[in-house]
């Protein structure tokens, strides 16, 4: 870690307030990872996925992508009838597509999440949730991440 | 054993919608970072979590999670329940290298 | 600025340190210029991860330990009214040594002559915990240099250091943290560097870590060969910036990015 974490760069302090550090960051190989749509269509059982109900909830400027909080709610009553059986968050740039991957019961009468997430880079990113009648609705957004997590290190 | 803080309202109304919200000391390692001498670091998450309430000899899963490396070190999860009566709150985390840990709450609607 | 730390200023020889009484009033503290979400961890410790450590002190505090089997509990019953404050005032001047000592160093030596155990290492989980558990009854507390004429000569060496020019970018603490305090460097905004809030959680880290450790970061980062832990520079460093700190609310267990 201390390997990148500071290296400062006189010139830059000197000469600018504003500038982005070089910081050095060795990305690990990976082999061709799937696509965020390829994710979704996974999840989704290839099912049709609309976009509203959910709310994604995450901060415009993110300090540091080594724990960004993110909030999910999903509009549902949480009735047995009428109720949300799964909330998942995708990336579109980390090494994997996979975030959370999480089931609700009827009994949690609320469909919401909170979690932190690592954030390699800016990049999309998708909440999708399941109905127990089988239906798919999701909302994606657009972060921008100035410092990435250590997943690149 | 790893330290857990669990953080529940106290003495919730019943019938209310309660968040329960856990954090749990874990590196959560990717197995993607080298180490100082640039070794890659193997792999160390908590793979999955979950709450269940239990009453009497009744235990319903209330929320059950699976989690990636993209998941903070020392993992948050905050999810709600319904306070319909009294009972036990009962948490498992359960990950890489056989990491297994349970903790439990009492649930005091009044 | 309040009262007391004019006192300060005027009651000891403080030699060539001068605190800028109108300047003092603006100081920041680095939770001030974090992000809202990075300062929502800070205030809820539902959410807070240093509340891990914390918890973990509170049983070490009341875990016998060592020859004589006593916890600190033991000694000072419960830390919440005993350790109330005490944070505050560190470092200071230890009698038997004859030198400053932290808050750290403090504890280290209660485990070793009162508890007649080995003392927690430098930068260990235990240690980190036991501190944050003790430095957090002083949370919402005006960091208070003690007013003690042995320090003076410490608190100069460590605000020499502050000012002279270190590492292959012959960079001074100063020239960042007095000179372009919040300007941008990458994507980190320039703190004041006020030692508030440790030991903290920091995110780049993903754990808890002691203020030498971050002051240990900032040294690398001018590519100086970073003290060890423990060294008495860093004392007389610490022992400097809590005095340009003083008056300042005291925020352990904290959260950086
Ligand atoms: C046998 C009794 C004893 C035990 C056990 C003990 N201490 Fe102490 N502690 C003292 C005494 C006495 C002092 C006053 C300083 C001195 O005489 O060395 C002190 C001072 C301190 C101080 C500084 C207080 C101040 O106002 O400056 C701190 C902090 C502290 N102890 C923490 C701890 C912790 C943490 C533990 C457990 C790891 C512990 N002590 C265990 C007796 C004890
Ligand atoms: C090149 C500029 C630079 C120099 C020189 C520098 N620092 Fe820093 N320092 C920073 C930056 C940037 C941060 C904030 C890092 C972040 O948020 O990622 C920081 C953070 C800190 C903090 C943490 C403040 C908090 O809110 O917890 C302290 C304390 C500190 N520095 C002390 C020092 C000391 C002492 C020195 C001299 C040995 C020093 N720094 C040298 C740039 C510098």
């Amino acid at each position: 870690m201390k390997m990148y974490e500071y290296r400062f760069r006189r010139r830059q302090l000197l000469v600018s307030s504003v500038g982005l550090i070089g910081y050095a960051i060795v990305r690990p190989v990976f082999s061709a990872p799937v696509t965020l749509d390829a994710a979704l269509a996974e999840f989704s059982r290839g099912g049709k996925v609309t976009t509203g109900k959910v709310k994604f909830e995450i901060a415009e400027l993110i300090d540091n992508g080594n724990a960004v909080p993110i909030t999910v709610s999903v509009d549902s009553p949480m009735t047995e009838a009428n109720h949300v059986v799964a909330i998942a968050v995708f990336n579109e740039k980390n090494p994997q597509r996979e975030m959370i991957k999480t089931k609700l019961s009827p009994l949690a009468g609320r469909a919401q999440l909170s979690t932190r997430i690592r954030l390699a880079t800016s990049q999309k990113l998708t909440a999708i949730a399941e109905m127990n009648d089988g239906s798919f609705f999701s909302h994606t957004v657009e972060v921008v991440v100035t410092l990435a997590a250590c997943i690149e290190e | 054993m790893a330290r857990a803080l669990i953080t529940i309202p106290p003495n919730p109304k019943r019938n209310s919608i309660i968040e329960i919200r856990v954090l749990i000391q874990h590196p959560m390692e990717t197995g993607l970072r080298p180490d100082a001498e640039g070794k890659v670091q193997p792999r160390n998450i908590i793979r999955r979590f979950e709450c269940r309430f239990i009453v009497g000899d009744k235990s319903d899963l209330i929320f059950s999670a699976e989690l990636f490396p993209a998941i903070s070190a020392n993992p948050y999860i905050a999810f709600h329940l319904r306070a319909t009566q009294n009972g036990t709150l009962n948490f498992q985390w359960t990950g890489d290298n056989g990491f297994a840990q349970t903790e439990t709450a009492a649930l005091v609607v009044v | 600025m309040n009262g007391y730390v004019k006192n300060v200023v005027a009651t000891i020889a403080l030699g060539t340190i001068l605190l800028n009484v109108h300047a003092a009033e603006k100081r920041k503290s680095g939770y001030d210029i974090m992000s809202p979400s990075t300062q929502a961890l800070q205030n809820d410790d539902s959410q807070n991860p240093a509340m891990l450590w914390v918890k973990d002190g509170e049983a070490l505090w009341n875990r016998a330990a060592g020859e004589a089997k006593k916890s600190c509990a033991t000694c000072h019953s419960g830390a919440v009214k005993s350790m109330r404050g005490v944070a505050a005032r560190y470092p200071a001047f230890e009698p038997k040594s004859k030198r400053p000592i932290n808050l750290q160093q403090r504890i280290n030596l209660c485990q070793k002559n009162y508890q007649r155990a080995e003392p927690f290492s430098a930068e260990s989980s235990e240690l980190l915990s036991i501190e944050s558990y003790v430095a957090m009854q002083s949370r919402g507390l005006p960091i208070a240099p003690p007013r003690d004429a042995r320090l003076t000569a410490s608190r100069e060496r460590g605000q020499q250091f502050f000012q002279q020019r270190i590492g292959q970018l012959d960079l001074s603490c100063a020239d960042c943290h007095d000179n372009h305090a919040g300007k941008k460097l990458g994507s980190a905004t320039i703190p004041e560097a006020h030692p508030t809030a440790y030991p903290l959680y920091r995110l780049e880290w993903q754990s808890v870590g002691s203020l030498q450790r971050r002051l240990r970061n900032c040294m690398s980062g001018v590519r100086a060969e970073p003290y060890t832990f423990g060294a008495q520079e860093f004392i007389e460093l610490e022992l400097y910036m809590t005095l340009r700190a003083a008056g300042m609310r005291i925020e352990t267990p904290g959260v950086r990015p």
